[in-house]
């Protein structure tokens, strides 16, 4: 496997690093105390592209690859994770449902909107009684034969990005089928919800412990009508639908992960150079040696494990025919993990002045334990990775 | 219509200076980024892109490590690039560097619509003196330290910054300005930019590809070329603490005492 970045790549990392501490940085704490959504951010970002950074230029897209869209991620995650979180829903969850599935007009009416960041994209399929267990969907979309129009009732929860975005994935009960047994199963579709359609609104916004920029709601349905023409993908396969977007949206997040890490140990090894105790810095402490060692190795497997599924989910877009659900869970699993450790353990070599808010490291410690749960909790990748070990 | 930008790869002070024992930078060990100044010269010439659709040229003359920064140029818009890289044009003054860039101007070739776009000064030598050679040579009305730009009609109205005060100046196309950072801020590069830029145009000028031009002779390029003699670089003694002093009175007392005052 060969992670030797391309020239391009390397352009691309070095514009995501000087925009990430030039633009997003300096709104971190902001956004984090005023659970602000930075929407002049995101109008930046659109401006370069990192709306659309891996779909082809004809649907509106950047032409770059899947490796430049997690190094985006990965950049932003860095200095705020909220601003990562925004790109990775946004392209993950809904532009690349739509790109993979969806049909030649609905590709050209929402790629290039999406992709030029004139609309932001969200996906709901978490409800109240269906998280992990996604097969127990309530909402329900039912055929008005009459007007050809699908009508939607139900309620969707946790839905990242939800108060600002215009486009929505929405899955949704059609009806019951029989499984291979003969036992009667829910039949599950995807649609496509704009924000205007009559009888859809966003509800309660969730105060959260992280990721506090971040726009989670609450979406309601009460006779939400759709054209027909808003089905994404064959009627009856938006399970397999949701679970594939979610293999991408795992590596966003993985890349998340890692970006918080990273952002972490940068500000740590800063940090312990400048503070002294004992009359020297607490660099010079073997303690502090060995824990930034262990640290930057956990945080380099990760970031291998990371790439290599953004390769593989590359082979994929290539025309490969491939899934890459293992890679990605692995990706998440450990990244997720290796956040939440590293910015526990950067928070420790902080001490009193990491408990503070005069510090990032307890905002990015707070952000790091989301990416333990969002988009399949840590115990799903498990489920995902042993499914795979004993099929 | 086209706007020629002239960009100048420079080492990055931000980072560690190092010098050699001869007290010149050594540019080797140093990382490199484009000159800031320049940067605005190019978004002022993407800018007049934005209003006109002119075709922006970036133009450099350095060793072939050089494209690097060029192609970041194209990656924030520039539609093409020249790099003027030989080496009979190393050793180069201020004088004889202007001579080799107006050269490679006038092959790129200056338009009567056509506005050449410079940084006021580069931060490694500091000299300020390029932009304004090159207008010279090119025969083209300058304006230096442009702090604001107007296009209207065959001219261009220019702000430029005094120190104590702005001038407003009209000049008419073809001319030459030298930017300063208050114009404006230099966008970044973009994703597609990024990945579309090794692809679009770069040309290399080469002695054989200029030498024809009546500027380039080899009494006028090069060390040979260069009327500037350096007798001695040093890096300057650091000054030490001042001294305080309590009163307005105390420091008048101490001026007039040295015959300062």
């Amino acid at each position: 496997m060969d992670f030797t970045l391309s020239k391009e790549q390397e352009l691309v990392q070095k514009m995501y690093r000087e925009f990430a501490e030039n633009e997003v940085k300096p709104l971190a704490q902001e956004v984090d105390e005023e659970e602000r959504f930075p929407e002049e951010t995101v109008k930046k970002m659109a401006k370069l592209g990192m709306m659309g950074i891996y779909f082809p230029k004809e649907y509106g897209g950047a032409g770059a690859d899947v490796l430049s869209y997690v190094m985006a991620v990965e950049e932003l995650s860095k200095v705020c994770g909220t601003t990562g979180v925004i790109v990775s829903a946004h392209t993950s969850l809904c532009a690349a449902p739509i790109f993979e599935n969806g049909t030649p007009a609905q590709k050209e009416k929402y790629l290039p909107k999406l992709c030029s960041g004139e609309w932001l994209g969200a996906f709901g399929l978490t409800e109240p009684g269906a998280g992990t267990d996604a097969q127990g969907q309530q909402t329900v979309a039912v055929l008005d034969e009459a007007t050809d129009e699908w009508v939607l009732n139900g309620s969707k929860i946790f839905i990242t990005n939800a108060g600002y975005a215009n486009v929505f994935i929405i899955i949704a009960v059609t009806g019951t089928v029989l499984d291979r047994r003969g036992r009667k199963q829910k039949e599950i579709s995807a649609f496509i919800v704009e924000r205007t359609d009559p009888g859809f609104s966003v509800g309660k916004h969730e105060k959260k412990m992280g990721i506090r920029g971040s726009s989670t709601c609450e979406l309601i349905f009460e006779d939400c009508r759709i054209p027909k023409d808003r089905m994404l993908g064959a009627k009856g396969k938006g399970f397999a639908l949701a679970m594939k977007t979610l293999d991408g949206g795992r590596i966003g997040i993985a890349s998340q992960a890692l970006g918080i890490a990273e952002g972490a140990l940068d500000e740590t090894v800063a940090y312990v150079k400048e503070r002294k105790q004992f009359g020297r810095s607490i660099s010079a402490f073997q303690n502090t040696q060995f824990e930034l060692a262990e640290m930057k190795a956990r945080v380099d497997a990760a970031k291998y494990l990371v790439y290599k599924a953004a390769l593989k989910k590359q082979e994929a877009m290539d025309g490969a025919k491939i899934r890459y659900s293992v890679e990605a869970a692995e990706a998440k699993l450990i990244a997720s993990r290796t956040a939440s450790d590293v910015t526990r353990r950067c928070l420790q070599l902080f001490g009193g002045y990491g408990y503070t808010r005069d510090y990032p490291i307890e905002r990015m410690m707070r952000d790091a334990k989301i990416t333990e749960i969002y988009e399949g909790t840590s115990e799903v990748q498990m489920m995902v990775i042993s499914g795979d070990l004993l099929k | 219509m086209k706007a020629i930008v002239c960009v100048k790869q420079v080492p990055d002070t931000s980072g560690k200076v190092a010098v050699k024992p001869d007290g010149t930078l050594d540019r080797a060990s140093m990382a490199t980024i484009t000159n800031p100044d320049d940067l605005s010269a190019l978004e002022a010439a993407l800018e007049l892109k934005e209003q006109t659709g002119c075709e922006v040229v970036v133009v450099s003359m350095g060793p072939f490590t050089a494209e690097g920064m060029l192609r970041e140029c194209i990656a924030r818009g520039a539609d093409r690039a020249v790099l003027i890289s030989g080496r009979e044009f190393g050793g180069s003054d201020t004088f004889a560097t202007s001579q080799i860039i107006a050269a490679g101007i006038n092959k790129i070739g200056v338009g009567p619509e056509d506005v050449v776009f410079c940084g006021r000064q580069a931060i490694d030598g500091d000299t300020a003196q390029v932009g304004p050679q090159i207008a010279e040579k090119l025969h083209l009305p300058q304006v230096t330290y442009v702090a604001g730009i107007k296009k209207e009609g065959d001219s261009l109205i220019c702000k430029r910054m005094l120190e104590d005060g702005y001038m407003t100046l009209k000049v008419k196309t073809p001319c030459l300005l030298t930017c300063i950072k208050e114009l404006n801020t230099p966008r970044y590069m973009s994703v597609s930019g990024i990945f579309e830029c090794y692809s679009k145009p770069l040309e290399i000028f080469d002695y054989p590809a200029l030498k024809d031009d009546p500027l380039i002779e080899t009494d006028t390029i090069g060390l040979k070329g260069s009327p500037t003699n350096v007798f001695k670089s040093f890096t300057p003694p650091q000054k030490g603490a001042g001294t305080m002093v309590e009163s307005a009175s105390a420091l008048v007392g101490i001026l007039n005492d040295k015959h300062l005052i």
